[in-house]
């Protein structure tokens, strides 16, 4: 599904990305951890199609398409969905405004006709249900006073009306609470399909056990150094990123 | 007698010969016009040495005089007011000009609305009507040489007397349909009396393709405890020089909301002298201007809080597509006896393409020394972060910008109370968003 290979990708002339091979499989859930910094939210806004970014090599198939040549809406359209780090507040943008443009946006690049507005209604409803996102919430502009998880509550509800083939969670644990947590990844999992998959960046095992990963792996220094099962997220829990900051040193 | 020494341009001549062989058919005593236009001759035609013109270079921009619009035909008349578009949808009591001249046939003047008398202005001027005396109600504007234009040519208008609340909005409709360029002078006057409410739609239309020059003017005197509502269109057509004034005294306890929506014109000025003359009255002044190509859209403000215990709201978005140019000028003036006054005056502009520019220049002038007053510019562009944002959730790039601008340009829009009339407003952006796309 996703392919990644030997990416080279600076910024300000600061390597960030350096030779990172990733393959994620179709139906697949694939974990990546990595200390701060080592470019895990770099990869994220490279797949999206970020424009700060300089790739100096490498390539990003996504079903065999090179994402590099597309636009971010082109790769939203082809499937690509990131759940931001960091989402961000739209001033003056209504939210259901917002989600009705996307959505339609999307169904028209894939020449799908527009929701109409009860078609629309009933599903951002019935996924705000599932989320336990309150209605009024949707009243507001985007993101805009939103608390930290409400906002992580409110990507995943994006992903669960845009219905991407290929999403990229990027700390969407981080600002959760317990139960918002259990909310989010019961949200995930309902949409875990054999055609879809899922890139998972974590600090936490914490999450994994809500979101069973296929695959773990670890990131350091703009690279992949390490891949393994769902156990490598419990080794890396118990030891830490010490054994690979020596294995760079070394 | 004008000195025409100092008058040196063509259109500045244009102007001489106009004013002479207009000044005996024009109606009324031709007193206050020659007065006017004598003010007007010894400065000439203001250029970017006058501080108040810096950026909008009328010398430069206005080199020929069109002739001054005759009288349409009933059958122009309607033809032209059935084509008028701009609040186009909202139920009011249509007021229309056609080529600056009032429509009376369009006025039932025996069915007028509760509240509402309407006086036409020629007539008036003609026969010496006993409003004409409150006429120039703003001292800032005698000054001001688009004023004094105005004073000297106006041809046409309407007073309105508003005596108490007044439920449908009063809709001035200006449109203009010739095909070939013409002036026009038009002056408007509301009076608003004491405890009375009313909303007031302006909206000025004119035909593409030629080099229309409109001088409007709108006076507005709103007595204590009063409510006036006030939205102003500019769909000019696309080589209009549109110049246009608002002179608004407004007494006590009064409330008074102006929106100027600007899209339409080849160059563009809105003034706005503004005098709030009673204790606790609550001003709103807000503008919206879309400009593209190589549009010039002015808006110029003066604010004078002449009493105390006042509070005063400007709020200008300007947004600047291709190579246009908007400019902001805006002056709060503060005088030593208005204690607690507070203002606060904005101006904020987003530049779309790199070729575009604004010049913002918000004053204060204040000389009491128990006010909260603040003003503020900026200039800037769309956020990248924002449009990635949008554009990762499938939004193409120009509809991303689309939603943002909205957004920039509803923070202005959202204080026009009349639903209908903010809903056409913000079909109008959309239309100038579709229309870049
Ligand atoms: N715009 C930028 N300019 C300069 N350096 C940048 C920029 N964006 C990211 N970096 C640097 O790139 C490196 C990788 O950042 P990135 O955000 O991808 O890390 P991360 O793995 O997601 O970290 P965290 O776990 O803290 O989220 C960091 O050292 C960061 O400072
Ligand atoms: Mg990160």
């Amino acid at each position: 599904m996703l392919e990644i290979k030997n990416l080279v990708v600076q910024i300000e002339d600061k390597r960030i990305l350096n030779g990172l091979n990733l393959t994620v499989n179709k139906g697949e859930v694939a974990a990546i951890m990595g200390p701060n910094g080592s470019g895990k939210s770099t990869l994220s806004y490279v797949i999206a199609g970020k424009e700060d970014y300089e790739i100096l090599d490498g390539e990003i198939l996504l079903d065999g398409e090179n994402l590099l040549e597309m636009e971010p809406d082109q790769r939203a359209a082809a499937g690509v969905f990131l759940a931001f780090q960091y989402p961000l507040e739209i001033p003056g943008v209504a939210s259901m405004t917002f989600l009705k443009a996307a959505i339609n946006a999307q169904r028209k690049a894939r020449g799908e006709d527009e929701l109409t507005t009860p078609d629309f209604i009933k599903r951002v409803n019935a996924a705000a249900t599932q989320l336990e996102i309150p209605k009024d919430m949707l009243k507001r502009a985007l993101n805009v006073g939103f608390s930290g998880g409400e906002k992580k509550r409110m990507e995943i509800l994006q992903m669960a009306l845009l219905q991407p083939s290929f999403c990229i969670l990027d700390e969407t644990d981080s600002g959760l609470d317990i139960d918002a947590l259990r909310i989010v990844s019961e949200g995930v999992n309902a949409l875990r399909s054999p055609d879809r998959a899922f890139l998972v960046i974590t600090h936490y095992q914490r999450l994994l056990n809500h979101i069973v990963p296929d695959t773990v792996h670890v990131m350091h220094g703009g690279r992949i150094v390490r891949s393994g099962g769902k156990e490598l997220a419990l080794e890396l829990e118990a030891n830490g990123y010490a054994d690979y900051r020596e294995s760079e040193a070394a | 007698m004008a000195d025409v020494t100092l008058m040196k341009t063509p259109a500045e001549t244009a102007l001489v010969q106009a004013f002479e062989s207009a000044k005996t058919a024009l109606p009324g005593d031709g007193e206050s016009r020659a007065q006017a236009f004598e003010h007007f001759a010894q400065q000439g035609l203001p250029h970017r040495r006058v501080e108040e013109f810096k950026y909008t270079d009328l010398r430069a921009l206005l080199r020929e005089v069109a002739p001054f619009a005759g009288t349409p035909s009933a059958e122009e008349a309607k033809a032209a007011l059935a084509g008028a578009k701009a609040l186009a949808g909202v139920d009011a009591l249509q007021v229309p000009f056609v080529n600056g001249h009032f429509v009376r046939d369009a006025v039932d003047f025996h069915a007028l609305p509760e509240n509402v008398e309407i006086v036409p202005l020629a007539e008036a001027l003609a026969n010496g009507h006993d409003w004409l005396a409150k006429l120039s109600p703003v001292k800032w504007a005698n000054d001001n040489p688009v004023y004094q234009l105005n004073t000297s040519f106006m041809a046409d208008g309407v007073m309105i007397r508003i005596a108490g609340p007044v439920e449908a909005p009063v809709h001035l409709r200006f449109v203009t349909s010739a095909t070939s360029a013409v002036a026009t002078a038009t002056r408007i006057l509301v009076v608003v009396e004491e405890g009375a409410s009313v909303t007031l739609l302006e909206t000025h239309e004119s035909t593409d393709g030629a080099n229309h020059q409109p001088n409007d003017v709108v006076e507005l005197i709103a007595g204590d405890r009063t409510n006036v509502q006030h939205v102003r269109v500019n769909a000019e057509g696309n080589k209009a020089l549109a110049l246009s004034t608002l002179a608004a005294k407004i007494g006590g306890e009064a409330l008074f909301n102006s929106i100027n929506v600007t899209a339409g014109a080849a160059t563009s000025r809105h003034q706005v002298f503004a005098i709030l003359d009673g204790e606790n009255t609550n001003l709103r002044v807000n503008g919206t201007t879309m400009l593209k190509g190589t549009q010039h859209g002015d808006s110029t403000l003066v604010v004078e809080h002449a009493a105390p215990h006042c509070e005063s709201r400007e709020l200008f978005k300007t947004v600047i597509d291709n190579e246009a140019t908007g400019v902001f000028q805006g002056k709060i003036i503060v005088p030593h006896h208005a204690q607690k006054t507070d203002g606060r005056m904005m101006s904020a502009a987003l530049l779309l393409e790199e070729g575009g520019a604004m010049n913002n220049k918000p004053e204060l002038e204040i000389f009491a020394d128990d006010v909260q007053c603040a003003h503020g510019a900026t200039c800037g562009q769309l956020d990248e972060d924002l449009l990635f944002y949008l554009m990762a959730r499938g939004l193409p790039k120009k509809e991303a910008e689309s939603l943002l601008v909205q957004a920039f340009l509803g923070e202005a829009l959202e204080f026009v109370e009349n639903e209908a009339v903010r809903e056409s407003l913000v079909g109008t952006v959309e239309g100038w968003l579709k229309a870049r796309a």
